[in-house]
């Protein structure tokens, strides 16, 4: 069905039509407040019956992209979409998150409701729309315009420090930005398209592709983000409200994995087996020196920020690894990364709304008072840690084992994670739940209520049948990744 | 029903009443928890003994699998969930269900006392879930899978009673520890992947020997292709079965409730090692000095783990390093090739050794969760069903037998063989002899520590009831690792704090009169008592003997080379013997010790005679002190390294806060960012090391 993919991109654009309607007839009220939460959550949840609709239809057997439209939209430029079995997932696992978002900042949220739901659905079209966009220049707007409501997100809604922490993604991302469109540019101008499908049958020279491939690896390292340029996430997340860290952990930080799966490595495939030894080392660097890290963090959100890092370099090591077993790796762990890291942020969320502090000092013994809470989140660490049997193994056993055939050590290093996951995650959950409480203020502390189970729900849900059945996934990647490591292959002559 | 249901069913059962108990546990109550638990164990149970004989000796298929869903498929990297059964996983299949539901059972009495009972089936019951996916896969993503989650119920169990501060510290190194070993198994698995194309048990073993002169490169190296393989799979099996280097977790794990102690820490889980080489037979074959490494390590263990079970008070520490050397004894028996008596033994033990905890269990209960063996003495009229079965299981552990009519306690069995087996093997490989020698010292040093526990329990002055207040304090200073002991006496009854190890801290009343324990802890205990008595007897053709190869029909390999299990036959009259003498000889000395001399004295006085070397045994080789002075403190000291001086001072200072001090002090001072610390020198370590690393990944690749 012609238009199914721009219907999904920009219906969250509908319900902030309705959403201004709303307050420009009811005026800046309680009503239109409790009203608003209503609308965002139901235009999210259209949004993600679309996209299960899109999921659907597709054709996992075509390794090609569908639901394609295209138009011209000026100065020579077009209006491509269209998604393949690789971003396909993302755009539902987008659709999947936001209606939990929206239900997680229903309380915790209090100013300036109707402005915070705007910028989460403006966010959700512009995040669908880069995972759509078939067209460079498409693509890069909506790269880069995601950056305006999560820097708005964190800037108006954060916490004490949270001008510093958005001048501080600010400054990061401008650096890779700038890059990157100068290498759209140029690319542009050679190759006399901006078409994506095109672009990614076009063979650039070598040199040219070195240029491009560092350009907007630039950009790509920035936003997953790989050491040594992550320093902005943790401060990011710290100051972000707890909806925000979710959309940040489960999506914003795929786009950059995304970006290398679909520009670096079928555009600039030489370029990439050769920058292949740089990634694997600034990746295996990131998992051990971002656990380290992540062990002596005294504030939850910043271990669990540090841990993302960690994690984020499995992917980037799958990526690279140029076999399917990394790639798919890669693609599960994304997706996978998106379900627990997201649930952790929630997971702090659950006791910052009730304690306003995140310093694990301030809790303990927790697990007396919240037994369920303190299953949720124990079912989430072990997803972390990478336990079988949860979605977090199957990433990791894959990137590495994919890594493994192309860099032993490399594969060596990052099993070094598997330890040091385990040493900060248990590390943590031991000092918030286990124990007696010593803190008075937590005596009367309560358990999830059904708002916060209605959240988790679907997180455990996902995080324990994908563990289990992580072939839902993979039959739809199968046979994109069979063609973006098939290509690769014959472009390197390996 | 086929036998493909039936063991379908039995896998299933614990998972399906672990969800019960776990979700529900506190809407159906306590009894139904229970109930649900235990009888879906004894199911599972009744189910395994018929796979067993089935399998073996009846109508089914010697070998079948069971395809249940696909797990992760790519390329060529196929696994599925699936049961497969043969000889070897029906006899885990036995063991695992049946020590599981006696302790099921035993637990009813022995968690009485305790608020959160539902939760603790659930667990109890989800490790055997685990652990039989363990024993039923056909490939090593199963296998993997079983492995981690018998490591999770494991960390979930020690650290059961949450508000021990010790408890949570035991919990988290059992896990972090046998990460460690993961750690190898993953890389294992990564580089036979690779090597075969496949990670589907059925599929390696046809190939390895076409890889027995490969070479494979790893890590800038040339190995011996099937040696890394089988060398990077053992630490693994040195993981959860805390061998050597990584076993300082299992003592620690005595933390958690005895009934655990029992399933996890002696019958069930650290054996998954051992289970691992059998079941690998026909890689290990192939991988000569890998072997060698396990006989090595094998025997050592067995030595270390009964020189500091010599010296502990604590009575689950004392089974536990217990413990640690008999499985010391399996690997080396694995080692040397005798893959068949490490099964042997293996399934004996599990017997012997789930009945001494589970005895300890119902004395520390009948005690008042009193463990320090110190405060106890002349229990044996008061718990007299106790007295018996830990006298039978003391019996079995020590291998008391009568070689000319072949008649014996299960440890008889499976022990002689694996010694002889070390022997006969030693004729022609100086490792193996090594390992005999030790094995026979051992087999002394076992009986002289498990006839100390036993008559310093039973025997003697009653020492309890001295001091009527309980010190409560539950932080056992061993779980931290820290605080080296330096008493030197284990006997004298001191009246301070100094023996205070983890109370199972929960309420119980003020009288403190030993009592012998209910009947649902003391069935557990007979049935136990009777597979002690029995278990080496009965299965010994079966094992290890003439009925050896139909036993197991294929299910473990041995080289055409190997005929080391026929060659333990015929050792000569005095090896046979040897494991005997030495066992009578430690009987002597503790009886000479711990009866005659009425145990106080001679005990101190040896004690402080053999200062330096009875400090070294009783703080375990100071391992925990090493471990921590090591690989801890550069944990820590690297994270805020790392953090405070790479991500604050370095990446912060030199990207946006630089960029912003330097934009806002230009025009005034320039140079601001060269402050010339310490950090500096990190940062170029740290470019180093990227350097180095970025080269070996060009160079090596």
């Amino acid at each position: 069905m012609t238009g199914l993919l721009s219907l999904t991109t920009f219906a969250p654009l509908v319900g902030v039509a309705v959403l201004l309607a709303v307050r420009a007839l009811q005026g800046d009220n309680a009503k239109t407040d409790n009203l608003a939460k209503w609308i965002a959550l139901a235009t999210t949840l259209v949004t993600l019956a679309l996209s299960v609709v899109l999921v659907a239809q597709f054709d996992a057997k075509n390794p090609g992209f569908q639901f394609v439209e295209d138009a011209a939209w000026f100065a020579g430029l077009h209006y491509r979409m269209g998604v393949d079995g690789i971003s396909i997932l993302f755009v539902l696992l987008t659709a999947f998150l936001l209606p939990i978002c929206v239900i997680a900042s229903w309380k915790s949220i209090d100013k300036r409701i109707v402005e915070y739901m705007i910028c989460f659905l403006v966010l959700e079209t512009l995040v669908v729309g880069v995972f759509c966009a078939l067209d460079l220049i498409l693509f890069y707007l909506f790269f880069e315009g995601g950056l305006v409501p999560m820097f708005l997100i964190i800037g108006i809604w954060g916490g004490k420090r949270r001008v510093y922490a958005a001048y501080k993604v600010f400054l990061y991302t401008l650096l890779g930005s700038v890059l990157m469109l100068a290498a759209i540019l140029s690319m542009i101008a050679i190759a006399h398209t901006s078409s994506i499908p095109e672009l990614m049958h076009y063979r650039f020279a070598p040199w040219l592709q070195t240029w491009l491939w560092l350009a907007f690896f630039a950009s790509f390292a920035v936003k997953m983000p790989m050491w040594p340029v992550h320093t902005w996430l943790p401060d990011a997340h710290v100051e972000a409200p707890t909806a925000g860290s979710v959309i940040l952990a489960g999506i914003l930080l795929k786009m950059g994995g995304y970006g290398s799966l679909r520009f670096s490595l079928p555009m600039f495939p030489n370029a990439s087996e050769l920058f292949q030894p740089l990634v694997f080392a600034l990746s295996a660097i990131a998992i051990v020196y971002t656990s380290l890290v992540a062990f002596r963090q005294t504030d939850i959100k910043k271990l669990i920020a540090y841990s993302s890092v960690a994690h984020m370099g499995f992917v980037t090591m799958g990526i690279f690894s140029g076999n399917v077993q990394g790639e798919q790796g890669a693609i599960f762990q994304m997706l996978s990364h998106g379900l627990i890291s997201g649930a952790l942020f929630l997971c702090v969320g659950v006791v910052y709304d009730r304690m306003h502090t995140r310093e694990i000092a301030f809790y303990g013994g927790l697990t007396n008072r919240m037994p369920w809470y303190a299953a949720t989140f124990m079912l989430f660490t072990m997803g972390n840690v990478g336990l079988p049997g949860t979605s977090g193994f199957v990433g990791e056993i894959l990137t590495m084992t994919g890594t493994y055939q192309a860099s032993t050590w490399t594969a060596l290093v990052a099993t070094m994670g598997v330890i040091l996951s385990a040493v900060y995650a248990l590390n943590l959950y031991r000092r918030v739940m286990f124990g007696d409480i010593v803190n008075p203020d937590l005596k009367t502390i309560t358990d999830l209520d059904k708002r916060e189970i209605l959240i988790f729900a679907p997180l455990i849900i996902g995080t324990l049948v994908l563990g289990i059945y992580p072939n839902l996934i993979f039959n739809l990647t199968a046979s994109s990744v069979d063609g973006l490591v098939g290509a690769w292959r014959a472009a390197v002559g390996g | 029903m086929t036998p493909q249901l039936l063991v379908t069913i039995a896998v299933f059962a614990p998972l399906v009443a672990a969800m019960i108990a776990g979700l529900s546990g506190r809407r159906i109550g306590n009894l139904a928890s229970q109930a649900i638990t235990t009888g879906a164990l004894f199911l599972s149970c009744a189910i395994a003994w018929t796979t067993f004989h089935g399998v073996i000796w009846g109508d089914w298929p010697a070998k079948f699998t069971v395809h249940l869903l696909p797990f992760i498929n790519i390329g060529d990297f196929q696994s599925n969930w699936s049961i497969r059964i043969d000889t070897l996983s029906a006899v885990m299949l036995v063991v695992v269900t049946s020590v599981s539901s006696l302790v099921h059972l035993y637990s009813w009495g022995y968690m009485a006392e305790d608020p959160s009972k539902p939760r603790f089936f659930a667990y109890l019951s989800l490790f055997t879930f685990a652990m039989l996916a363990l024993v039923t896969a056909a490939d090593f993503m199963q296998l993997f899978f079983g492995w981690e989650g018998v490591g999770l119920a494991s960390y979930l169990l020690i650290g059961f009673w949450f508000h021990k501060p010790s408890a949570n510290a035991a919990s988290i190194k059992a896990f972090v520890v046998n990460r460690v070993g993961d750690f190898g198994f993953a890389l294992g698995i990564m580089t036979v992947y690779w090597m075969f194309g496949t990670i589907q048990f059925a599929e390696i073993f046809p190939h390895v020997a076409e890889f027995a002169d490969k070479g494979w490169f790893f890590a800038g190296h040339w190995f011996h292709a099937v040696d890394l393989a089988c060398a990077l799979l053992f630490v693994g099996a040195m993981g959860k079965s805390a061998q050597f280097f990584l076993h300082t977790w299992l003592p620690d794990a005595m933390e958690g409730p005895t009934p655990v102690s029992a399933l996890i820490h002696a019958a069930t889980m650290v054996t998954a090692g051992v289970y691992m080489l059998c079941l690998l037979s026909p890689m290990f074959e192939y991988a000569p000095i890998t072997k060698n490494i396990i006989t090595v390590i094998g025997a050592i263990t067995a030595l270390f783990a009964a020189t500091v079970g010599l010296a502990q008070n604590d009575i689950k520490r004392v089974i536990a390093y217990s413990t640690c050397s008999q499985l010391g004894y399996m690997f080396f028996a694995a080692g040397v090739g005798a893959y068949q008596a490490a099964m042997f033994h293996l399934f004996t033990h599990a017997f012997f050794k789930a009945l001494l905890f589970l005895g300890a269990g119902s004395v520390i209960h009948g005690m008042h969760h009193e463990q320090d063996m110190r405060k106890y003495g002349a229990l044996a009229k008061l718990l007299p069903v106790t007295f018996i079965a830990m006298t039978i299981g003391t019996l079995a552990i020590t291998g008391l037998g009568f070689p000319p009519l072949e008649l014996g306690f299960a440890g008889f069995y499976s022990k002689d063989t694996i010694i002889e087996a070390a022997f006969a093997a030693g004729r022609a490989n100086p490792t193996a002899l090594f390992a005999w020698v030790i094995g026979v010292l051992v087999a002394g040093l076992t009986s002289f520590y498990s006839w100390r526990l036993a008559f310093f329990t039973f025997n003697g002055k009653a020492r309890w009831g001295h001091d009527d207040h309980h010190v409560r304090d539950a932080q056992a200073d061993h779980a931290h690792g820290g605080g080296v002991h330096d008493e030197t006496h284990d006997e004298p009854l001191a009246d301070d704090a100094h023996g205070v190890h983890g109370h199972d801290d929960h309420g119980h009343g003020h009288d403190h009169k030993p009592h012998e324990s209910p009947w649902v802890m003391l069935v557990p205990l007979i049935v136990l008592s009777i597979g002690a008595v029995f278990a080496g007897f009965v299965f010994v053709d079966y094992f290890v003997g003439h009925g050896q190869v139909e036993f197991w029909r294929g299910a473990i390999y041995n080289a055409p080379t190997n005929h080391v299990l026929h060659e333990a036959h015929e050792v000569p009259e005095l090896v046979k013997y040897s494991p005997l003498i030495a066992s009578i000889l430690g009987l002597a000395i503790a009886v000479w010790v711990y009866l005659i001399k009425g145990n106080e004295r001679l005990g101190a006085a040896l004690a402080a005679r053999n200062g330096p070397l009875y400090v070294f045994f009783y703080n375990k080789w100071f391992f925990d002190e090493l471990y921590q002075a090591t690989f801890v403190r550069l944990t820590k000291f690297l994270g805020d390294l790392f953090w405070k001086g790479g991500d604050q001072k370095l990446i912060d200072g030199f990207g946006p806060d630089g960029v912003s001090a330097a934009s806002y002090a230009i025009g005034r001072r320039t140079g601001r960012l060269q402050s010339g610390y310490l950090y500096h020198y990190a940062f170029v370590m740290l470019i180093g090391v990227a350097g180095l690393l970025l080269f070996a990944l060009v160079k090596f690749r």
